[in-house]
Protein backbone atom coordinates (compact mmCIF):
# COMPACT_ATOMS: atom_id res chain seq x y z
CA UNK A 1 0.00 0.00 0.00
CA UNK A 2 1.24 3.43 -0.66
CA UNK A 3 0.02 6.43 1.49
CA UNK A 4 -1.08 9.67 -0.71
CA UNK A 5 -2.33 12.57 0.54
CA UNK A 6 -3.49 10.28 3.68
CA UNK A 7 -5.39 7.81 1.51
CA UNK A 8 -3.89 4.03 1.27
CA UNK A 9 -3.98 3.11 -2.74
CA UNK A 10 -2.81 0.05 -4.17
CA UNK A 11 -0.43 1.51 -6.70
CA UNK A 12 2.98 -0.27 -5.66
CA UNK A 13 5.24 -0.73 -8.56
CA UNK A 14 3.22 2.03 -10.82
CA UNK A 15 5.19 5.21 -11.54
CA UNK A 16 5.00 8.80 -9.37
CA UNK A 17 3.76 10.08 -13.10
CA UNK A 18 0.73 7.05 -13.43
CA UNK A 19 -0.30 8.26 -10.13
CA UNK A 20 -0.49 11.63 -10.61
CA UNK A 21 -2.39 10.85 -14.34
CA UNK A 22 -4.58 8.37 -12.61
CA UNK A 23 -5.93 10.97 -9.45
CA UNK A 24 -6.26 13.47 -12.32
CA UNK A 25 -4.24 16.34 -11.30
CA UNK A 26 -2.45 18.44 -13.97
CA UNK A 27 1.45 17.78 -13.42
CA UNK A 28 2.09 21.33 -14.39
CA UNK A 29 0.38 22.65 -11.37
CA UNK A 30 1.67 19.97 -8.43
CA UNK A 31 4.79 19.62 -6.04
CA UNK A 32 5.64 16.16 -4.83
CA UNK A 33 6.88 14.75 -1.67
CA UNK A 34 8.16 11.28 -1.18
CA UNK A 35 8.79 9.85 2.23
CA UNK A 36 9.84 13.80 3.39
CA UNK A 37 11.71 14.25 0.29
CA UNK A 38 10.49 16.92 -2.70
CA UNK A 39 10.56 14.68 -6.01
CA UNK A 40 12.37 16.44 -8.86
CA UNK A 41 9.58 17.33 -11.83
CA UNK A 42 11.95 15.80 -14.44
CA UNK A 43 11.61 12.10 -12.50
CA UNK A 44 8.24 11.81 -12.08
CA UNK A 45 8.11 9.13 -14.62
CA UNK A 46 11.30 7.52 -13.33
CA UNK A 47 10.29 7.22 -9.67
CA UNK A 48 8.34 3.98 -8.65
CA UNK A 49 6.28 3.94 -5.60
CA UNK A 50 6.97 1.14 -3.11
CA UNK A 51 5.29 -0.66 -0.92
CA UNK A 52 4.79 1.83 2.50
CA UNK A 53 5.83 4.96 0.56
CA UNK A 54 4.02 8.00 1.80
CA UNK A 55 3.31 10.87 -0.91
CA UNK A 56 1.87 14.27 -0.88
CA UNK A 57 0.95 16.00 -4.30
CA UNK A 58 0.49 19.44 -3.36
CA UNK A 59 -1.89 21.30 -6.29
CA UNK A 60 -1.81 24.42 -6.15
CA UNK A 61 -5.18 26.58 -6.81
CA UNK A 62 -5.15 29.90 -8.29
CA UNK A 63 -5.66 33.26 -6.69
CA UNK A 64 -3.40 35.61 -4.51
CA UNK B 1 -4.32 69.59 21.80
CA UNK B 2 -1.57 67.24 20.55
CA UNK B 3 1.53 68.75 19.38
CA UNK B 4 2.25 67.30 16.06
CA UNK B 5 5.99 66.54 15.23
CA UNK B 6 6.57 64.76 11.64
CA UNK B 7 10.23 63.77 12.57
CA UNK B 8 11.45 60.18 11.52
CA UNK B 9 12.46 58.36 14.91
CA UNK B 10 16.22 57.15 14.31
CA UNK B 11 17.21 53.72 13.76
CA UNK B 12 17.77 53.11 17.58
CA UNK B 13 14.79 54.52 18.83
CA UNK B 14 12.74 52.33 16.03
CA UNK B 15 14.97 49.07 16.97
CA UNK B 16 14.03 50.27 20.82
CA UNK B 17 10.68 50.40 20.45
CA UNK B 18 10.62 46.72 18.53
CA UNK B 19 12.39 45.19 21.41
CA UNK B 20 10.03 46.54 23.62
CA UNK B 21 7.50 44.28 22.06
CA UNK B 22 9.16 41.16 20.48
CA UNK B 23 11.81 40.88 23.32
CA UNK B 24 15.95 41.74 22.32
CA UNK B 25 16.50 38.23 21.38
CA UNK B 26 13.67 37.52 18.79
CA UNK B 27 14.30 40.87 17.10
CA UNK B 28 17.82 40.22 16.65
CA UNK B 29 16.65 37.02 14.73
CA UNK B 30 14.22 39.38 12.89
CA UNK B 31 16.47 41.96 12.12
CA UNK B 32 19.15 39.59 10.64
CA UNK B 33 16.83 37.81 8.87
CA UNK B 34 16.48 37.91 4.67
CA UNK B 35 13.49 37.54 3.38
CA UNK B 36 12.22 37.41 -0.03
CA UNK B 37 8.41 37.93 -1.10
CA UNK B 38 7.84 36.25 -4.76
CA UNK B 39 5.01 38.23 -6.34
CA UNK B 40 3.41 41.59 -4.67
CA UNK B 41 -0.39 41.28 -5.43
CA UNK B 42 -2.90 40.53 -2.76
CA UNK B 43 -0.61 38.30 -1.01
CA UNK B 44 2.82 39.87 -1.66
CA UNK B 45 2.28 42.88 -0.27
CA UNK B 46 0.86 42.42 2.51
CA UNK B 47 3.66 39.86 3.60
CA UNK B 48 5.63 42.18 3.20
CA UNK B 49 4.35 44.78 4.95
CA UNK B 50 3.57 42.21 8.23
CA UNK B 51 7.54 41.61 7.67
CA UNK B 52 8.24 44.79 7.51
CA UNK B 53 6.54 45.93 11.15
CA UNK B 54 8.32 42.93 12.17
CA UNK B 55 11.85 44.76 11.97
CA UNK B 56 12.83 42.07 9.44
CA UNK B 57 16.20 43.22 8.54
CA UNK B 58 16.19 42.66 4.63
CA UNK B 59 12.89 41.97 2.01
CA UNK B 60 13.40 40.86 -1.37
CA UNK B 61 10.66 42.50 -3.68
CA UNK B 62 9.96 40.53 -6.87
CA UNK B 63 7.51 41.50 -9.42
CA UNK B 64 6.98 42.70 -12.92
CA UNK B 65 4.00 43.94 -12.78
CA UNK B 66 2.56 47.77 -12.13
CA UNK B 67 -0.27 48.71 -10.14
CA UNK B 68 -3.59 48.62 -11.42
CA UNK B 69 -7.14 49.94 -10.53
CA UNK B 70 -7.98 46.32 -9.96
CA UNK B 71 -5.46 45.88 -7.66
CA UNK B 72 -6.83 48.37 -5.30
CA UNK B 73 -9.31 46.37 -3.45
CA UNK B 74 -7.08 44.04 -2.30
CA UNK B 75 -3.59 44.98 -2.59
CA UNK B 76 -1.61 47.59 -0.20
CA UNK B 77 -1.58 50.23 -2.82
CA UNK B 78 -3.02 53.75 -3.18
CA UNK B 79 -5.16 55.71 -5.62
CA UNK B 80 -2.02 58.06 -6.50
CA UNK B 81 0.11 54.73 -7.04
CA UNK B 82 -1.83 53.29 -10.29
CA UNK B 83 0.31 53.05 -12.95
CA UNK B 84 3.68 52.82 -11.40
CA UNK B 85 5.59 49.33 -10.77
CA UNK B 86 4.71 47.15 -7.51
CA UNK B 87 8.39 47.01 -6.80
CA UNK B 88 9.11 50.56 -6.77
CA UNK B 89 5.14 51.37 -5.17
CA UNK B 90 5.86 48.81 -2.31
CA UNK B 91 9.29 49.84 -1.83
CA UNK B 92 7.85 53.63 -1.37
CA UNK B 93 5.11 52.39 0.95
CA UNK B 94 7.12 50.16 3.10
CA UNK B 95 9.87 52.81 3.79
CA UNK B 96 7.64 55.31 5.32
CA UNK B 97 6.41 52.53 8.00
CA UNK B 98 10.32 51.12 8.36
CA UNK B 99 12.86 53.90 7.04
CA UNK B 100 15.40 51.78 7.93
CA UNK B 101 14.40 48.30 6.13
CA UNK B 102 16.88 47.09 3.69
CA UNK B 103 14.94 46.71 0.31
CA UNK B 104 16.48 45.03 -2.42
CA UNK B 105 13.50 45.18 -5.59
CA UNK B 106 13.56 43.20 -9.07
CA UNK B 107 11.37 44.29 -11.32
CA UNK B 108 11.27 41.01 -13.27
CA UNK B 109 9.04 38.00 -14.28
CA UNK B 110 10.44 34.93 -11.90
CA UNK B 111 11.09 31.79 -14.07
CA UNK B 112 13.61 28.22 -13.49
CA UNK B 113 16.43 30.22 -14.91
CA UNK B 114 16.62 33.14 -12.87
CA UNK B 115 15.43 32.50 -9.56
CA UNK B 116 17.92 31.25 -8.08
CA UNK B 117 20.20 34.06 -8.85
CA UNK B 118 17.50 36.81 -7.73
CA UNK B 119 16.90 34.53 -4.31
CA UNK B 120 20.74 33.15 -3.35
CA UNK B 121 20.80 36.29 -0.35
CA UNK B 122 17.22 34.99 0.84
CA UNK B 123 16.72 33.11 4.00
CA UNK B 124 13.06 32.12 3.56
CA UNK B 125 11.19 32.82 0.54
CA UNK B 126 7.47 33.49 0.54
CA UNK B 127 5.40 32.60 -2.70
CA UNK B 128 2.73 35.22 -3.25
CA UNK B 129 1.78 34.77 -6.97
CA UNK B 130 -1.38 34.50 -8.17
CA UNK B 131 -1.25 31.75 -11.21
CA UNK B 132 -1.32 28.20 -10.02
CA UNK B 133 1.47 27.34 -12.82
CA UNK B 134 4.00 29.88 -11.53
CA UNK B 135 3.62 28.91 -7.52
CA UNK B 136 4.41 25.33 -9.00
CA UNK B 137 7.18 26.47 -11.12
CA UNK B 138 8.32 28.57 -8.15
CA UNK B 139 7.79 25.59 -5.58
CA UNK B 140 9.36 23.40 -7.64
CA UNK B 141 12.46 25.35 -8.38
CA UNK B 142 13.11 26.22 -4.93
CA UNK B 143 12.57 23.19 -3.49
CA UNK B 144 15.00 20.96 -5.66
CA UNK B 145 17.58 23.90 -6.48
CA UNK B 146 17.75 25.51 -2.76
CA UNK B 147 17.00 22.98 -0.42
CA UNK B 148 19.06 25.04 2.32
CA UNK B 149 16.26 27.49 2.31
CA UNK B 150 12.03 27.84 3.54
CA UNK B 151 9.77 27.82 1.33
CA UNK B 152 6.36 29.19 2.78
CA UNK B 153 3.57 28.68 -0.81
CA UNK B 154 -0.15 29.74 -0.44
CA UNK B 155 -2.89 28.14 -2.30
CA UNK B 156 -6.86 28.90 -2.05
CA UNK B 157 -7.98 31.81 -0.55
CA UNK B 158 -10.23 32.44 -2.82
CA UNK B 159 -14.07 32.92 -2.46
CA UNK B 160 -16.35 34.08 0.75
CA UNK B 161 -15.02 30.68 2.69
CA UNK B 162 -14.95 30.52 6.05
CA UNK B 163 -11.70 32.89 7.60
CA UNK B 164 -11.66 29.69 9.62
CA UNK B 165 -10.53 27.27 6.96
CA UNK B 166 -7.76 28.98 5.67
CA UNK B 167 -4.97 27.24 7.83
CA UNK B 168 -0.67 26.60 7.62
CA UNK B 169 0.79 23.14 6.87
CA UNK B 170 4.03 22.12 7.30
CA UNK B 171 4.61 19.51 3.67
CA UNK B 172 8.02 18.88 4.43
CA UNK B 173 10.79 20.24 7.04
CA UNK B 174 11.50 23.54 4.87
CA UNK B 175 7.87 23.67 2.83
CA UNK B 176 4.96 24.98 4.53
CA UNK B 177 2.05 26.32 2.79
CA UNK B 178 -1.37 27.93 4.03
CA UNK B 179 -4.81 28.49 2.31
CA UNK B 180 -7.61 26.50 2.55
CA UNK B 181 -5.92 24.28 -0.80
CA UNK B 182 -9.11 23.90 -2.93
CA UNK B 183 -10.76 27.97 -3.17
CA UNK B 184 -10.03 29.00 -6.95
CA UNK B 185 -9.75 31.97 -8.50
CA UNK B 186 -9.81 30.47 -12.19
CA UNK B 187 -14.07 28.91 -10.65
CA UNK B 188 -15.19 32.63 -11.14
CA UNK B 189 -15.10 32.94 -7.23
CA UNK B 190 -14.52 36.61 -5.87
CA UNK B 191 -11.08 37.36 -4.14
CA UNK B 192 -11.85 39.63 -1.54
CA UNK B 193 -9.29 41.42 0.68
CA UNK B 194 -9.89 39.99 4.26
CA UNK B 195 -9.81 36.35 3.11
CA UNK B 196 -6.45 37.06 1.12
CA UNK B 197 -5.23 39.07 4.07
CA UNK B 198 -5.39 36.32 6.36
CA UNK B 199 -3.78 34.14 3.99
CA UNK B 200 -0.66 36.97 3.88
CA UNK B 201 -1.05 36.86 7.56
CA UNK B 202 -0.82 32.86 7.72
CA UNK B 203 2.43 33.18 5.39
CA UNK B 204 4.08 36.13 7.11
CA UNK B 205 3.43 34.66 10.56
CA UNK B 206 5.23 31.41 9.54
CA UNK B 207 7.90 33.49 8.65
CA UNK B 208 8.29 34.75 12.27
CA UNK B 209 7.49 31.71 13.63
CA UNK B 210 10.30 30.35 11.56
CA UNK B 211 12.69 32.68 12.66
CA UNK B 212 11.70 31.98 16.22
CA UNK B 213 12.48 28.67 15.82
CA UNK B 214 8.89 27.51 16.36
CA UNK B 215 8.16 25.06 13.96
CA UNK B 216 4.68 23.16 13.15
CA UNK B 217 4.61 19.56 13.79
Amino acid sequence: MVKINGECFDVAGKSLAECIAAMNYDPRLVAVERNGDIVPKSQYSEVILMDGDGVEIVSFVGGG
Amino acid sequence: MWEVVNVIPAKDEMIKALEKRHGKELQNRFSSAVVAVCGLGGLGSNISICLARAGIGKLILVDFDRVDITNLHRQQYKASQIGIYKTEALSENLREIAPYIELEAHTVCVNESNAAQLLKEADIICEAFDKAEAKAMLANTVLETMPEKFLVAASGMAGMGSANSIKTRKVIKNFYICGDGVSDISDGTALVSSRVMLCAAHQAHTVLRILANEFET
